[in-house]
């Protein structure tokens, strides 16, 4: 285990120490005790970019189930280091932002770190590990500490439909990259994505390429909320902002990009690949920014907007993907649409970061979300207003802020499908420049309400629950910083240009021997990509101002989303068919549930003798036969049927003794002392305990029907019939010679006894016996739990 | 003898199951004790019958299988504790309840 | 459930020391005879419950000030104690040890720490059967 695996599981470390400090230290708000360790990783990992920029990677490798082939094996590459630094960097700042946000008296702020710090480790665990079988367990984490996030508020009914709708979709999505994995597996041998992508040219014409890719792909777009499974992402937003922030935003949403992006070397060659990714991207992009004009709650804008933004990233990478058709990877012209994407993620987790923040502090100082309820806040809050400024316009793709840079590159990609020639890209793919630039403009036109509904227009302070200032600085430093990113990215981007973009892009596209290098201008001179840009914003801004009167478009839709109805009803659906599947065999009978296990009981076991032929009847071994043991045979067969006849209760017990008596004569006679002293003794404090429990019971009645009386005999007879076959064949097919030489060698030898019962009992096999204890007095507490804890409940039940 | 006590066993577990199958906790209960006492005499069945002395040193040597009688003397005495158990659930059930009919103290219906 | 059985109680006043003594001599023998702390366990219980039929609960709990929830903890206490005490000397839990020691009056006397395991075994039998019907007992 090295430093960088501790790096990776220090935040499940901690996470088991916040309830003790929150315990401990009610006063100091638990977030200064999480905040450490974020900026603790963040350094830990900038150290890492000294070998990561050089394009190069380091990999500590860990023996978790090695007959598996399962190892944590810790890789650390350009794309896992970009990753790993948004993780921890954001992470740092929106724990800073949730010590101002979350107040220390109202909230459960224990549980709150307790989900963050394990969203946290499981997101670096699936950006750093090497083994996909980890990766998955950690991937899988995510979406449960998702859930708990969304549903942290739990007792908000939305805030468990969110977090029931995430976990249903995200795990879905993970279930199906499981199954992916796993074809991966039977292609390749292994679970290594290095090694994977070792051999990925020779699994190119399997059966099972296309399977695992279609099902790598449904758990990226899934947690990354592509269409049409984003329905998840705005009910998400019910979440405490600074984990909308976070994880819907930055971070955990991401990381079916980094899936894609880390599967990319293994599947790209494929034009179902481009097709899929490229195709579903820029649906969901359009898809996405189409719908956020229409909302009218800030973080519902920013959830349809953060959908479309990862729309655009997908589709990116799935255009960057036709590069690696072509034989020159030096030619920029096709790698760009990769650059962009990498460059357009980094951007994005800035101004949607602070943007989040942004909507938060608006939300946490006024009250309300609502931007029909909002207005006019510029004065009060011009801090928040220059934020929300920076943010909006770089998403927008406004110069001189980074998402220009990072759009116009957008463009660029897509200009660049025009001139491919692969694929049927040259018919169809005119639809891709189309597309992205119609969805620009509606980009353009939600990142212009957001601003301007909420901070310009008419103060309204007799809708809002609180009268308006400006946010505490403590909630402000967060946002600041990354406003602050926004606007040096874009002024300097060649400062992460070839620390940052071009390691992540040569592990996306790996060529041997090839270094990347990464300059990004803010002038390309008069390309298209200028001119469209341009019209982006002139159609922008003659769309929003025009707004209330092309807004009638939307109602042309079903006034409720189709997807979230589809959504819903089959919820429903499957719930009842459940219900109503369950209340078939479970109708709370136990005499049903027995049928069902002696019925089973009696099936399988007769199909086992019938198949294996197992059936023998073998009188050569059989021992002799006195005849007071036919005697004593007889009295066990009349006392039991005996019993099933008797009207008594005492007579039952009788009889019951009886049979355990004549038991343990039948120990004495095969040579079984201490089972024979046990049996006797037990028997007798048995019979007493009978007979004190059935003071109390009901006297016994017979059964009604004749019907229910022929089952039951029927099932019987069954049970009894198959133990005496089973019984016979026991004895005659001797497969293994007895192990009892062992003990009857060894007993004095290693444990100095000579009664070998009493040595394999305590001493051979003491587990066995000290778990019958433990079981022994669980029972006794039980039973003393049953009888003395009803008198407390019987006092308050007289109460009542 | 092992013939014998195949058809013993086979008996006892007929019962057994027919006791359990009725609707009376009571006779569910003597159902119970009386599988126990048909397993215990299947364990020991199997391991052969009559075949030496008593598992002791210092007997004469061919012993008995001394692994049945171990597992069985556990399994008595855990279903001791069972019986135990069940008869005291029974008891306090028909107190609570104040019936013994399985059909009537069926509790999925209210707790839907 | 007030008794006047005098030939009962006089009779359990013999009979209660002649059973305690050979569950007592069976628990200590149970390594080289039938016998261990099972059966030892069930003896002792036995003896009790003769007791409680001969005089009544609150007698009983008079002469045995015995709390029999804490005797199944102190029980299992020594069984695991027993078994985690191997791991002291480096060896897989559960090991047992035995030697051969002179003690004063017994003479050459061997000891085993496999009978502390089965004393462990004896108090947990004792103490769940005296729970049980105790409990039961007094519920009445």
């Amino acid at each position: 285990m090295s430093l960088l695996h501790l790096a990776i599981i220090s935040p499940f470390l901690l996470a088991i120490l916040v309830p003790i400090a929150y315990k401990l230290f009610r006063q100091i708000h638990t977030g200064w005790f999480v905040l450490p360790l974020p900026i603790l990783l963040f350094s830990y990992f900038i150290s890492y970019l000294s070998i990561t920029s050089n394009q190069q990677s380091v990999t500590k490798s860990f023996s978790w189930i090695p007959t598996l082939g399962i190892d944590f094996t810790a890789k650390v590459d350009g794309l896992g280091l970009l990753f790993a630094l948004l993780i921890t960097g954001i992470g740092a700042l929106v724990v800073l932002y949730s010590i101002y946000y979350l107040d220390k008296n109202k909230e459960k702020l224990n549980t709150f770190y307790v989900y963050l710090l394990l969203f946290m480790g499981a997101m670096l665990g699936v950006v750093l590990s090497d083994n996909l079988i980890v990766l998955y367990t950690f991937w899988e984490f995510t979406s449960f500490s998702s859930f708990l996030l969304i549903g942290y508020w739990y007792h908000r009914e939305k805030s468990r439909y969110g977090a029931q709708k995430s976990m249903i979709i995200t795990v879905f999505g993970g279930l199906s990259m499981l199954g992916g994995i796993i074809l991966l597996y039977l292609m390749t041998g292994t679970f290594s994505i290095s090694e994977i992508i070792a051999q990925s040219d020779e699994i190119f014409s399997h059966a099972l390429f296309v399977p695992a890719l279609l099902c790598i792909l449904l758990g990226a777009f899934t947690k990354s909320a592509q269409f049409p499974f984003h329905i998840w992402l705005p009910d998400a937003m019910e979440a405490p902002t600074p984990v909308s922030a976070y994880l819907h935003s930055a971070t955990m949403v991401k990381a079916g990009i980094y899936l894609v992006a880390r599967m990319s070397p293994v599947f790209a060659e494929h034009s179902l690949w481009l097709w899929l990714i490229a195709g579903f991207g820029i649906t969901t992009l359009f898809w996405g920014s189409f719908s956020a004009v229409k909302q009218t709650d800030l973080k519902a804008i920013l959830a349809f907007s953060t959908v479309s933004q990862l729309g655009m990233i997908m589709s990116l990478l799935g255009i960057g993907a036709a590069a690696l058709h072509f034989e020159t990877v030096e030619d920029s012209i096709f790698t760009v649409a990769t650059t962009a994407a990498v460059f357009h993620l980094i951007n994005h987790a800035t101004f949607k970061g602070s943007l989040f923040m942004v909507a938060g502090i608006v939300d946490h100082e006024t009250g309300t979300r609502d931007i029909r309820k909002l207005g006019g806040l510029m004065n009060f809050m011009p801090i928040t207003f220059t934020l929300a400024i920076i943010g909006t316009f770089s998403m927008a793709g406004l110069p001189p802020f980074n998402g220009f840079l990072s759009k116009e590159m957008f463009f660029t990609g897509m200009v660049r499908v025009l001139e491919m020639d692969i694929f049927n890209l040259d018919t169809w793919g005119f639809l891709f420049p189309v597309l992205a630039w119609v969805a620009s403009v509606f980009t353009f036109i939600y990142s212009m309400i957001l601003v301007f509904k909420t901070f310009t227009g008419k103060f309204q302070p007799e809708q809002l629950e609180k009268k308006p200032h400006e946010a505490p600085i403590g909630m402000l430093i967060s946002p600041i910083i990354l406003a602050s990113l926004v606007i040096i990215i874009g002024f300097f981007p060649n400062i992460i240009s070839n620390t940052l973009i071009s390691p992540a892009q040569a592990a996306i596209m790996p060529v041997e021997g090839y270094v990347y290098d990464t300059h990004i201008y803010f002038w390309h001179g008069f390309t298209p990509e200028l001119f469209m840009t341009l019209g982006v914003i002139t159609l922008g801004i003659l769309l929003f101002v025009t707004l209330p009167k092309w807004r009638s478009v939307y109602n042309l839709f079903p006034e409720k989303l189709a997807l979230n109805r589809f959504y819903d009803s089959m919820l429903e659906v499957s719930q009842r068919a459940s219900f109503n599947l369950t209340k078939l065999y479970m109708n709370g009978f136990i005499r049903t549930y027995l049928v069902y296990i002696f019925s089973f009981f009696i099936v399988a076991l007769a199909a086992t003798l019938v198949l294996k032929d197992a059936f023998k009847f073998d009188t050569s071994e059989v021992a002799t036969i006195h005849y007071a043991e036919v005697l004593l045979a007889l009295v066990i067969a009349a006392a039991s049927v005996s019993i099933l006849f008797v009207k008594s209760r005492m007579t039952s017990i009788i009889l019951l003794g009886a049979v355990g008596y004549t038991v343990s004569l039948f120990f004495v006679i095969f040579r079984a002392p201490d089972l024979a002293l046990t049996q006797l003794v037990i028997e007798t404090i048995s019979v007493s305990l009978f007979l004190l429990a059935f003071y109390h019971l009901p006297k016994l009645r017979h059964e009604e029907r004749m019907g229910f009386k022929m089952t039951n005999a029927l099932i019987s007879v069954g049970v009894g019939a198959i133990v005496t076959m089973i019984a016979l064949s026991a004895h005659s097919n001797k497969m293994f010679p007895s192990i009892a030489k062992y003990y009857v060698e060894n007993t004095y030898k290693e444990a100095a006894g000579k009664n070998m019962v009493n040595v394999i009992l305590v001493d051979f096999r003491g587990f066995d016996t000290m778990f019958e204890i433990t079981v022994l007095g669980i029972a006794a507490l039980g039973i003393f739990a049953m009888i003395k804890l009803r008198l407390e409940g019987g006092k308050k039940n007289e109460n009542k | 003898m092992e013939i014998l006590m195949a058809f013993v066993i086979g008996i006892l577990f007929m019962s057994a199951t027919y006791l359990m199958l009725s609707k009376s906790l009571l006779r569910i209960i003597v159902g119970t004790g009386l599988l126990s006492h048909g397993a215990h005499m299947l364990i020991l069945t199997m391991g052969g019958l009559k075949t030496g002395s008593a598992p002791l040193l210092g007997e004469n040597a061919p012993y008995t299988d001394p692994i049945p009688q171990a597992l069985i003397l556990t399994a008595i005495v855990i279903s001791f504790g069972v019986t135990a158990f069940f008869l005291v659930l029974a008891y306090r059930a028909y107190q609570e309840l104040g019936t013994d009919n399985m059909d009537r103290m069926r509790g999925t219906e209210g707790n839907d | 459930m007030k008794t006047n059985d005098i030939i009962l109680q006089t009779a359990t006043k013999v009979v209660l020391f002649l059973i305690i003594l050979f569950s007592i001599h069976i628990f200590f023998a149970g390594h080289y005879t039938p016998g261990g702390g099972f059966v030892g366990g069930l003896l002792t219980s036995g003896a009790i419950v003769l007791l409680l039929l001969a005089f009544d609960m609150k007698t009983v709990s008079k002469i045995l000030p015995v709390n029999y929830i804490h005797m199944i903890a102190v029980g299992l206490l020594f069984a695991i104690g027993t078994g985690a005490g191997a791991l002291l000397f480096n060896v897989p839990f559960l090991t047992h040890a035995f030697g051969h020691v002179d003690l004063p009056i017994l003479g050459d006397t061997s000891l085993h720490t496999a009978t502390l395991f089965d004393l462990g075994v004896f108090l947990v039998v004792v103490g769940v059967t005296m729970t049980i019907i105790q409990t039961i007992g007094e519920d009445e």
